[in-house]
């Protein structure tokens, strides 16, 4: 009987030691507790050139994370990057925000910060950005100070 | 020549004729994993058997395949200047491949290794013929028992790994290397989606436990009742496992994190 109950125990410490390490992986290792079930709603940007930005790609204002990048799509008749991007439902944007994609740091990965401008009304949910600013491809930008230093010479 | 084609003929005949004992035995045992629930003493039994016995090898192993990781990834990392990353290489890592995979292979050498051979023995000793003359099930009774118990504790063991190498990950990169402590989590919290690592990561590690349950159980109940055949029997279990789970972790991997 005394043996069952130490085997009951052991089993019972076991399982509680793997649900914590479950309970420890859901919430210290991944990023399950940044991301509560908040209510979201849709805008999108148009860009030029959206680079390596992907989808669940971070949405930041003043570096603060508020939101992310759910899907992107091209736009068959103007040949631009039509980027969606849900935002917390707390975080309210003036209409004429301006968004542009930065990396952070030199190879980390690629990110839409948005500016607020200065108007009054806020913007409507699946309403676009109109003011958008394109990924800095490094290629060009070596190219274009080649191109330039050539000239100047 | 002829002797050549009639063994071929013979071996694949023989494998195939394997392959359908094994898949009515797990037809078998699923339907009897039902008349378990009633009796949850057996099932508590042999939980202490298979997954309490095989805790102290798990954590010790999960320990130090992450405490390798972080020395291993300090060192490759530091090449590029970015040990910050640390945490999401040790983390990923582990949640995504070795905390399943090697469990498994683990699982496979100490509780697997182990069913077959007291299966194995059970039937040389013709234990389950004696039950089965007092109209006692031993599929029920013996062999549904022990599936479950490997089935479910698979996953628990899995998930201890890696949170374990984690830990040693940790102890090895911040505590001795000197990798910043918040961006080791922070970094990894960024990188890691629960849906995608944490969720797949434990399904793979489901998979594996049902797999390993099975060969073990089918390989102990199929071997020939001698002391040879038993012993035949827990080396088929251990390298069959591994090949199964070496393989199965290729298919689950491309079809997961593949774009495919």
């Amino acid at each position: 009987m005394q043996n069952t109950k130490t085997q009951d125990t052991l089993v019972g410490l076991f399982v509680a030691c793997s649900i914590a390490a479950l309970f420890f992986m859901a919430m210290q290792i991944s990023n399950l507790s940044a991301f509560s079930n908040d209510k979201t709603y849709t805008i999108i940007a148009r860009f030029e050139n959206s680079g390596g930005l992907k989808v669940k790609s971070p949405v930041s204002v003043a570096g603060v994370r508020i939101g992310r990048v759910s899907n992107i799509s091209i736009d068959q008749t103007r040949y631009e990057s039509v980027v969606e991007m849900q935002i917390h439902t707390q975080y309210n944007l003036p209409d004429d925000t301006s968004a542009s994609i930065y990396t952070a740091g030199l190879l980390g990965e690629q990110y839409i910060s948005l500016e607020p401008g200065g108007s009054e009304d806020f913007i409507k949910p699946d309403g676009a950005l109109d003011i958008t600013q394109s990924a800095i491809v490094l290629e060009e930008v070596i190219g274009q100070f080649l191109f330039d230093k050539a000239a100047a010479d | 020549m002829t002797h050549f084609f009639e063994r071929l003929g013979n071996k694949t005949l023989s494998s195939f004729a394997k392959l359908g004992r094994g898949s009515f035995f797990l037809i078998q045992i699923l339907t009897a994993s039902i008349a378990v629930i009633p009796r949850p003493r057996l099932l508590i039994n042999q939980l202490f058997s298979v997954g309490v016995l095989s805790f102290m090898i798990i954590t010790i192993s999960g320990l130090f395949v992450g405490m390798v990781l972080g020395l291993q990834g300090f060192y490759i990392l530091s090449d590029f200047g970015a040990e910050e990353t640390l945490g999401v290489m040790v983390a990923a890592s582990l949640v995504r491949e070795l905390g399943p995979v090697v469990s498994a292979l683990l699982f496979a050498g100490r509780a697997g290794s182990a069913l077959t051979a007291e299966i194995g023995l059970m039937k040389a000793t013709e234990q389950l013929s004696g039950m089965e003359m007092m109209a006692i099930d031993p599929i029920k009774r013996i062999i549904a028992p022990r599936f479950l118990a490997g089935f479910i504790s698979m996953p628990l063991l899995a998930a201890l790994f890696s949170s374990i190498g984690v830990l040693g990950g940790h102890i090895v990169g911040v505590g001795m290397l000197g990798v910043d402590d918040g961006s080791y989590w922070s970094q990894m919290q960024a990188s890691l989606d629960f849906q995608d690592d944490i969720i797949n990561g434990i399904i793979k590690s489901i998979v594996f436990g049902f797999a390993v349950s099975w060969i073990a159980l089918f390989e102990g109940y199929d071997a020939i009742p001698t002391s040879e055949g038993v012993s035949r029997a827990t080396t088929r279990t251990v390298v069959n496992s591994a090949f199964t789970i070496l393989g199965l972790d290729f298919i689950l991997t491309a079809l997961m994190f593949g774009d495919i």
